[in-house]
């Protein structure tokens, strides 16, 4: 029994330790459990979402690209009496995931997020059940004909081939690297339309490509980025949240290596190296959807963004342009896309 | 395009690459070994691991000191090991699934520790490299072997003193003891127990350093599951060097060098389906391990609890 | 005599109430990181009943959850009673999984319950191919088994991936540029039927099915003895003549069996199709992992882990719904996995020096006493 009570304390005591490092007042995110009421009196019924994602909403890349997209939705319209999110994020279990979004569905949110184009078939089954909520599933276009389904994508090839296009007028070794998950989605996308645009900027550049088949391994993503390095490559870019690991070893290499990101603003990872990020802003899409809902239309629509509507952004490093003209070509070869002078085609 | 592979370029990068990667898994194999040899399987390396490596990222980020993260990393993987030795040697828990546990409970804490008390995903100044005067200069071997961060050196330098200790001192003995034989030992006189506690906690203290290796060594970052599966490789690992901490480090070369070449695989363009690539150095530790079949033994006393006999 | 009879069967409920108890006592813990996490406990262990168990729904959610615990909680207590650790109970339900799917697509001529039943079998068989390996090459090539199921569960993620990218992918995701790596849908034809409307479905019924019969497998037929036999002593087994490395392979195999024939009730029940995020966990949820932990709950009795796979689905359940609740970080939910696993997992000492007593009371009525503390068999000394 003494053994018991030694043992329960050294784990409470670890925990409790660990734990009380955390500062005070943490920087809590802007959710609300649903059994709390807001205190102030709100204009309207609050406009309710709720968002299931496959990884930390602060993993720099897919999840917290749709977080913060929210939360910039949330201070347009009001601050949380008027937009309340709700998320449960590393919602890796597709299973639990189905539980998740069938759950808030339940629970009367007049939005539920499915972010993760693994969550198909879990939406494609559930949405029939609760005809007054609408559903928004990505990334992807396919809406299942169903009355109350969004779907979204975006058209991370159209970023990815703008990064290639500069990241070709930047290399001086003609060698260019690329770090991915695994070869789909919006992975594939991505690094598809770099390699158009590096290629279409200068076809005599080599950019190789490594798929290390996992999103969480950081170690390997990195040591990826020195086999690039070692190879000769000077820029590298590279898809999901393991980068963060790549993106290191680009900082550290003795000769500048430069880093051409996705998704997320990765600047502040490595201010040193980072020239552009293809930053995913979700808001332009979800606004649309909102106001759809507003007006009773729950779904059947698909939406892309892109560059054309401002749902991609390119965000340069503004402490560092490499050559004065370098913001002005990136901006060019993005009306070069709008207008048609390039044409991005896929393999 | 193979050709492209057999190039003094692409054969130092494996070897110097190889010899990064094989640091995290070689801290915690080789604890997992002292473990292991006096009976004890320990399943939770992998939640010892992403505690120390939280623990040594953001004390270094709130310290400024490298090693001071270090040594957090060090209290951190002793305290997981120390509630691992008591759920095993007092209160004799099924060791494969207390490990399990362990492992669950160290990947949900870091995870949340991270985000409470991080928020982001931040950098730090990690340990740089470092270059061993005139020896670092050798063209080809001085990038491989003389080039590497300090916690690089301090595994492979863990390698003859573990097996100068388990071979050659009292202390080895009295572990290798307990693992073959732990009533004999019991007989005369030797703390089943205490040996026990020894080296769990030493297996807990090196996982915490091998996650260290990982957070302000080899990377920069701290990130939720960045081990992604390390810490059972580690495990495995101890099998395929028959508990013996030479074995161990062939295998945790073996193992990372093949990655790192499946990595050049793919770098250079050379058509194999990327799935194909990653699976290589799994695949290549089955074989070798099928091939050098070994007639050794593991410890008698692996896995089972002891109880003096009334 | 009757009285102690009565004292013995109340113990004995005791000592199988016994993971219960432990459990709570790790939610107390976790009621501490809930409040460090500024979360009402009583909110949220609230939230973690009702997901379990609040309604209908709920409790055929639990099921759901539990059923492939079960059954690879079924191949555990075959593998640990023959002395194997298999923890490749991951990559043996993603083969399974994938071996099920493809029959499940490919036949499609035929009668529903006849694919049904072939793609059932089909998991099976490559579950069982899968562990048969590890066990192959342990018994002939003294390749320990923790090593080679380690290894081989990552090989079965990457080979899940390169097929769902490539030869088994959904012809018209293949279409498109983004080619979600999943395969397409089962037909309505092909798939387990469901108790509408709820999600549980026929795989929880075969599962206990299964449950019995891995009772009288393992104590009615002569497999199950020589599986038993060298799981406690290799040594008196082959000096009875049994074939040691045919029932080490026999022990792999059929654990490898079971958790690909979880996999498989996965795909046929509840997801209808086979589909990755990348990682082993995205498509199995751990149970690989925690079915041993059910298995262990249920004293690696076949009939036990059937309320032992129910108390740890139901757990795993309500704490998702407690995370969306309180609004924790799922990391929490994790953590106190791990905690739960941890708990039980040392109360053990308590049920196994309980029964002891028990016996040793039994045995000072007779001369000889042999312990049959079939549980852990390795840490028992027989004394003849």
């Amino acid at each position: 029994m003494k053994k018991l009570v030694l043992f329960f304390t050294l784990v409470l005591s670890l925990s409790m330790i660990l734990s009380a490092c955390a500062p005070a007042a943490t920087e809590a995110p802007a959710t609300e459990a649903p059994a709390e009421v807001a205190t102030e009196a709100p204009p309207a019924e609050p406009f309710r979402v709720a968002v299931v994602m496959p990884s930390a909403i602060n993993d720099l890349a897919f999840s917290q690209s749709m977080y913060d997209a929210l939360l910039r939705v949330q201070g347009e319209m009001g601050g949380e009496a008027a937009f309340e999110i709700v998320y449960s994020e590393s919602m890796f279990v597709v299973d639990d995931a189905a539980a998740a979004i069938r759950d808030y569905a339940s629970q009367g949110f007049d939005l539920v997020i499915a972010h993760g184009s693994q969550y198909g078939s879990s939406v494609q089954e559930i949405a029939p059940d609760f005809p007054e909520t609408s559903f928004a599933w990505g990334t992807t276009v396919d809406t299942f004909d169903q009355p109350n389904i969004f779907a979204y994508e975006a058209a991370s090839q159209e970023g990815g081939y703008v990064n290639g296009f500069l990241a070709a007028t930047l290399t001086t070794s003609k060698t260019i690297g690329v770090i991915g998950p695994i070869e789909t989605g919006d992975a594939k996308l991505y690094v598809d339309g770099f390699k158009a645009g590096a290629l279409e900027s200068d076809p005599t550049v080599t950019v190789n490509v490594n798929y290390i088949g996992s999103f969480s391994d950081v170690a390997l993503a990195a040591e990826a980025a020195s086999t690039h390095i070692s190879a000769g490559a000077d820029v590298l870019t590279g898809t999901a949240q393991m980068v963060v690991g790549a993106i290191g070893k680009a900082e550290e290499a003795s000769t500048p290596v430069y880093w051409f990101g996705t998704q997320s603003n990765q600047t502040s990872l490595a201010p040193r190296i980072v020239v552009a990020s293809q930053v995913y802003h979700w808001e332009v899409v979800l606004t649309e959807m909102i106001g759809l809902i507003q007006d009773g239309t729950l779904g059947g629509q698909s939406f892309v963004i892109n560059l054309e509507n401002g749902g991609e952004v390119i965000e340069y490093n503004e402490a560092f342009l490499l050559y004065p003209d370098f913001k002005e070509l990136g901006d060019l070869v993005v009306s070069g896309i709008l207008d048609g002078t390039y044409t991005i085609t896929l393999p | 395009m193979i050709s492209e592979l057999f190039t003094t370029t692409v054969l130092i990068g494996v070897l110097a690459s190889g010899i990064r990667l094989a640091t995290p898994y070689l801290y915690a194999a080789i604890g997992e070994t002292f473990g292991q040899r006096s009976g004890v399987l320990n399943l939770g390396v992998e939640g010892q691991m992403l505690l120390g490596a939280f623990a040594a990222f953001y004390v270094t980020l709130t310290t400024g000191s490298l090693w001071l993260g270090v040594l957090a990393a060090l209290i951190v993987g002793a305290l997981m090991g120390l509630a691992m030795a008591f759920v095993t040697v007092n209160l004799h828990a099924q060791q494969g699934i207390s490990g399990i546990g362990f492992y669950l409970f160290g990947l949900g804490l870091s995870d949340l520790l991270f985000q409470k008390m991080l928020g982001t995903v931040e950098t730090v100044k990690g340990f740089t490299k470092i270059h061993i005067p005139v020896l670092s200069d050798i063209p080809g071997i001085g990038e491989i072997f003389f080039s590497q961060t300090v916690l690089v050196y301090l595994a492979f330098a863990l390698v003859p003193v573990s097996w100068f200790v388990l071979n050659k001192t009292t202390l080895g003995l009295k572990i290798r003891a307990v693992g073959e034989n732990p009533d004999a030992a019991d007989s005369l006189g030797v703390s089943v127990a205490r040996v026990r506690y020894f080296t769990v906690i030493l297996g807990g203290t090196l996982s915490g350093i091998a996650g260290a290796s990982l957070s302000i060594a080899l990377l920069n970052v701290f990130q939720q599951n960045m081990t992604s599966g390390l810490g059972f490789i580690a495990v495995a690992l101890v099998y395929f060097g028959a508990w013996r901490p030479w074995g161990v480090m062939a295998g945790a070369l073996l193992f990372s060098m093949v990655n790192s070449l499946q990595l050049w695989i793919q770098v250079l363009g050379i058509p194999i389906p990327s799935d194909i690539a990653v699976m290589m150095p799994y695949i290549l530790t089955i074989l070798v391990l099928v091939v050098t079949v070994s007639r050794v033994r593991g410890p008698s006393a692996l896995t089972k609890p002891f109880e003096r006999e009334a | 005599m009757k009285k102690r009879f009565r004292t013995d069967w109340v113990s004995r409920v005791f000592d199988a109430l016994l993971p219960l108890f432990a459990t709570l006592a790790a939610l107390i813990v976790g009621a501490v990181m809930l409040l460090l996490l500024k979360a009402n406990p009583i909110q949220a262990y609230q939230a973690l009943w009702d997901g379990a168990f609040g309604s209908s729904n709920a409790f055929a959610e639990t099921l759901v959850k539990a059923t492939p615990l079960l059954l690879v909680g079924l191949g555990i207590c075959i593998a640990f009673r023959g002395d194997v650790i298999n923890i490749g109970g991951e990559g043996q339900m993603i083969v399974g999984a994938l071996s099920a799917t493809w029959v499940g697509l490919t036949l499609t001529a035929w009668p529903g319950w006849v694919v049904i039943t072939l793609s059932l079998l089909a998991g099976f068989l490559g579950g069982a191919i899968w562990g048969g390996i590890a066990g192959y090459l342990k018994a002939y090539f003294k390749v320990n088994e923790i090593l080679s199921t380690v290894m081989m569960n990552a090989i079965a993620v990457q080979l899940m991936n390169f097929l769902l990218r490539g030869p088994m992918i959904d012809p018209s995701q293949a279409e498109l540029a983004s080619k979600i790596p999943q395969t397409a849908r089962l037909l309505e034809l092909f798939r387990l039927p469901r108790l509408a409307p709820t999600r549980l479905h026929l795989g929880a019924l075969i599962a206990v099915a299964l449950a019995i019969l891995v009772y009288i497998l393992l104590w009615r037929t002569t497999l199950g003895y020589r599986i038993r036999a060298v799981g406690q002593s290799p040594f008196a087994s082959r000096y009875a003549g049994i074939k040691v490395k045919r029932y080490v392979v026999m022990a792999l195999l059929l654990s490898g069996a079971f958790a690909g024939l979880a996999g498989a009730t996965q795909v046929l029940g509840v997801n209808y199709r086979m589909i990755t995020d990348g990682s082993a966990t995205g498509f199995t949820g751990s149970a690989g992992f925690n079915g041993i932990v059910a298995a262990l709950f249920g004293q690696l009795h076949p009939i036990l882990t059937i309320p032992a796979s129910i108390l740890f689905g139901a757990l795993l359940v309500g704490a998702n719904q407690m995370q969306r609740a309180v609004q924790v970080p799922s990391a929490l939910v994790t953590a106190l996995n791990g905690l739960v696993v941890v708990f039980v997992v040392s109360s053990e000492i308590w049920r196994r020096r309980r029964q002891r007593r028990r016996l040793a009371a039994a045995g000072a009525e007779s001369e000889s006493a042999v312990e049959a503390d079939d549980d852990h068999p390795k840490s028992v000394k027989v004394r003849a």
